[in-house]
């Protein structure tokens, strides 16, 4: 088979640990040995791939993929960026697929029961392809902060949880996004799994004024960047 | 001293409990999409045997985690992956990837697939049929990746280079499903131990 580049190591640094105390749930959902580092081979450099033919014509639009008796509430948003490789070269024609709470905070899942209704226009999930240039784009509502379990009292950011897949199954991943300005980023555990306080600030979608549109929608920038590529190739055993 | 100008990774964050109505939204109790991905791993057209395979992610303190997704990523019967550098053609309608939710009540996944064939590893070695899983959930800041292996390739499995990878022999047959017939159907059950004795080996891709 034709030789290929493998991707460049994760940096464990970038990432959460496994055990994460303050995040109480990662505690018996954390293994105690370390990963086991392959080098790639074509099971780890390819991945699924998608098409348009996936998806559905309303399926990015997340004000009207669910409505039937009007708009959801809320904070209307656009939400766009472009997802880019290490290397900073776009990724082009990858699922990005989002899932948020509605404005006040309530997922529409069998299992969350927050006080706060649910919307009944709104569905709270969508997904779209990047175009040639890796660039995204949705519109939604502003999602509320919600309580949850785990200490009495702590409460997630404004937050959508980000869904991607790039070029090859080593890409894969999974995130969420944050609100430039919101107070609770901060004081919030899952937040604070991440120890490197630059890397958190990559999880926090940025005002963008100029993608506004007037009178309608508020935009805000989100970047993703995925593993990068090496330009030599795998296949050359070096003698040694 | 300048920094080369390559770009840094967005880090990972938890799935969380909800995922399910991001990533499978009729599981989460509504429909929205035409059509949810993931459903259907290997078409109609895909030759080979076709099986299932199931099993539980475990925790730390031995219960099953009920609100896990997983992702498959396999070749087909010939050992093709349906991408560009898939290593060959695979049959009309073969995606080799799937998605999956447990039970919510008993933590129970499964999947309908086709086996896959032996697939190229590196420097002319080849490696034995396997699944690639990728695993999130709530309380897992990143993804875990492991792969399933069969128990009715043994001589296959001998020889594979990630097995072998694994200095602790001990650890080895947490990556190897174990097949057994239902009805006349294969089916291999594949128990994931995230944390504790016998933890399942997660690989660093
Ligand atoms: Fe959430």
């Amino acid at each position: 088979m034709t030789p290929a580049a493998e991707y460049y190591q994760r940096d464990p640094n970038r990432h959460a640990p496994a055990l994460t105390p303050g995040y109480k749930t990662s505690v018996a959902r954390s293994p105690r040995y370390a990963p086991i580092s392959l080098e790639q081979t074509v099971s780890e450099i390819t991945g699924p791939t998608f098409g348009h033919a996936d998806l559905g014509p309303l399926d990015h639009d997340l004000i009207k993929n669910y409505a039937t008796t009007g708009d959801p509430i809320g904070e209307r948003i656009i939400l766009h960026g472009r997802v880019l490789d290490e290397n900073a070269r776009p990724v082009p024609g990858t699922l990005v697929e989002i899932w948020q709470a509605n404005a006040g905070g309530r997922y529409r899942h069998k299992k969350d029961s927050y006080l706060a209704p649910i919307d009944p226009n709104f569905g709270g999930c969508g997904r779209t392809m990047t175009d040639d240039q890796g660039y995204y784009f949705f519109r939604t509502v502003k999602p509320g902060a919600y309580p949850w379990r785990n200490m009495v009292n702590n409460w997630r950011p404004a937050h959508i949880h980000v869904s991607v897949f790039g070029a090859s199954f080593s890409q894969r991943l999974i995130t969420q996004l944050y609100f430039e300005g919101d107070p609770l980023i901060p004081l919030c555990p899952i937040v604070q799994t991440i120890p490197d306080p630059d890397a958190i600030q990559a999880l926090i979608a940025r005002l963008d004024m100029n993608a506004s549109i007037p009178l309608d929608s508020i935009a805000y920038r989100f970047d993703i960047v995925l593993r990068g590529r090496r330009s030599t190739l795998f296949e050359n055993r070096l003698e040694g | 001293m300048t920094q080369l100008p390559y770009l840094k990774e967005t880090p990972s964050q938890t799935a969380g409990p909800y995922v399910h109505i991001g990533l499978a939204p009729g599981a989460a109790g509504f429909d929205i999409y035409d059509r949810e991905l993931g459903h259907d791993i290997a078409g109609p057209n895909a030759k080979g045997e076709r099986i299932r395979v199931e099993g539980l992610v475990i925790d730390g303190t031995g219960s099953p985690i009920k609100d896990v997704m997983l992702e498959a990523w396999q070749a087909n019967a010939t050992g093709h992956y349906a991408h560009p550098e898939g290593g060959g053609p695979v049959e009309d309608g073969f995606r080799g990837w799937g998605r999956v939710i447990t039970d919510f009540a008993t933590g129970e996944w499964a999947f309908d697939t086709v086996k896959p064939g032996p697939v190229p590893g590196r420097n002319g070695t080849v490696q034995a049929p396997h699944i690639t899983l990728w695993i999130v959930a709530r309380g897992i800041n990143i993804g875990l990746t492991t792969r399933l292996y069969f128990d009715d390739e043994a001589a296959a499995n001998a020889a594979d280079p990630v097995l072998n990878l694994i200095e602790w022999e001990r650890r080895r047959p947490s990556l190897i499903a174990c097949r057994r017939d239902v009805n006349g159907k294969p089916v291999y059950r594949f128990d994931i131990r995230i944390q504790g004795e016998d933890e399942t080996v997660f690989f660093d891709i």
